[in-house]
């Protein structure tokens, strides 16, 4: 069963949505499935759209949750938006390294890095 | 249901009850050996046999990951462990048993300090380890899935599939660590 606490939080900083997670660890099905949908809403809600997703609090993550941030990324790029990871524990950084997923995402040591990197 | 060892002692002997009626077979029963590790662990193994139930999965999880802490696993070690038993588990789970209630998925968990060894059989139609596509190849990189395996694989030291791919044995060994 989910949480009753929304499993991100959504800021915006100009056209950008900064999503963080508010869960340490992304791993309950149902909780990804709602971070999936959440993500799928945003980046439906404008053309080109500009997501930023904020690591920082993530300990833990499983292949379904990268399932669906792949997802997202499939569906970012279909709309011609643009996605940026940050604040990506080294731990949970290595699991991208292993999955060679470093190479397919856009990812920034810290979220002011990460912000400068959006092409208007 | 009994617990199985006949050298239980006192305080360490893990026994699972599930919901569900998915209580675990054989429960828990502590292996001969001194009972403390390197951390005050416990040796033991845990013994499970659930439904193809994500819930219970992750319940089972839980508790081998404590008998685990208990036994030196923390840090990278317990991060490399959980992230390998959370997608054995799931595999069992989802893709082996596809989430058939009838099916059941039997877990074994041989705890020790600073090494675990962790058998999962699942009921269902088996797989090739050597047909599964690399998810690391270029053309791989944008699918939603299949990279289970590849993190059992790396994260655990020892990984073995046989009956047909239906039961993974895998062992992670460590140094035993105090909890930072």
């Amino acid at each position: 069963m989910a949480d009753s606490n929304p499993p991100v939080s959504v800021t915006q900083q100009k056209d950008i949505r900064i999503v963080e997670f508010t869960n340490n660890r992304i791993l309950d099905e149902a909780n990804i499935a709602e971070i999936g949908q959440t993500l799928s809403a945003l980046i439906k809600e404008r053309n080109n759209p500009k997501l930023l997703l904020d690591f920082s609090s993530v300990d833990h993550l499983s292949s379904a949750a990268l399932g669906m941030l792949i997802s997202a990324n499939n569906d970012i790029r279909e709309a011609n938006g643009q996605l940026r990871l940050a604040h990506i524990k080294p731990q949970i950084f290595e699991v991208f390294r292993i999955t060679k997923l470093d190479k397919l995402f856009k990812i920034h040591p810290g979220r002011a890095e990460a912000l400068a990197s959006f092409l208007a | 249901m009994g617990v199985g060892g006949s050298n239980r002692r006192g305080g360490g002997a893990r026994r699972s009850r599930l919901k569900g009626g998915a209580a675990p077979d054989t429960g828990a029963h502590l292996a001969n050996g001194k009972p403390t590790g390197a951390a005050g662990g416990q040796e033991g193994s845990l013994i499970f046999t659930i439904p193809s139930d994500l819930e219970q999965g992750h319940h089972v999880q839980r508790q081998i990951l404590q008998a685990a802490q208990a036994n030196g696993f923390h840090g990278e070690s317990f991060f490399a462990l959980r992230i390998a038993l959370e997608e054995a588990l799931m595999n069992a789970i989802k893709h082996g048993n596809r989430l058939d209630p009838l099916k059941k998925v039997h877990i074994e968990a041989r705890v020790a300090p600073g090494k675990v060894e962790i058998i999962v059989e699942d009921e269902g139609a088996g797989f090739d380890r050597n047909a599964v596509p690399d998810p690391t190849s270029q053309e791989n990189l944008a699918k939603t899935s299949g990279r289970g395996i590849l993190l059992i694989e790396s994260y655990m030291n020892k990984v073995k599939w046989d009956r047909g791919g239906r039961r993974l044995r895998m062992i992670r060994e460590d140094k035993p660590t105090e909890k930072n």
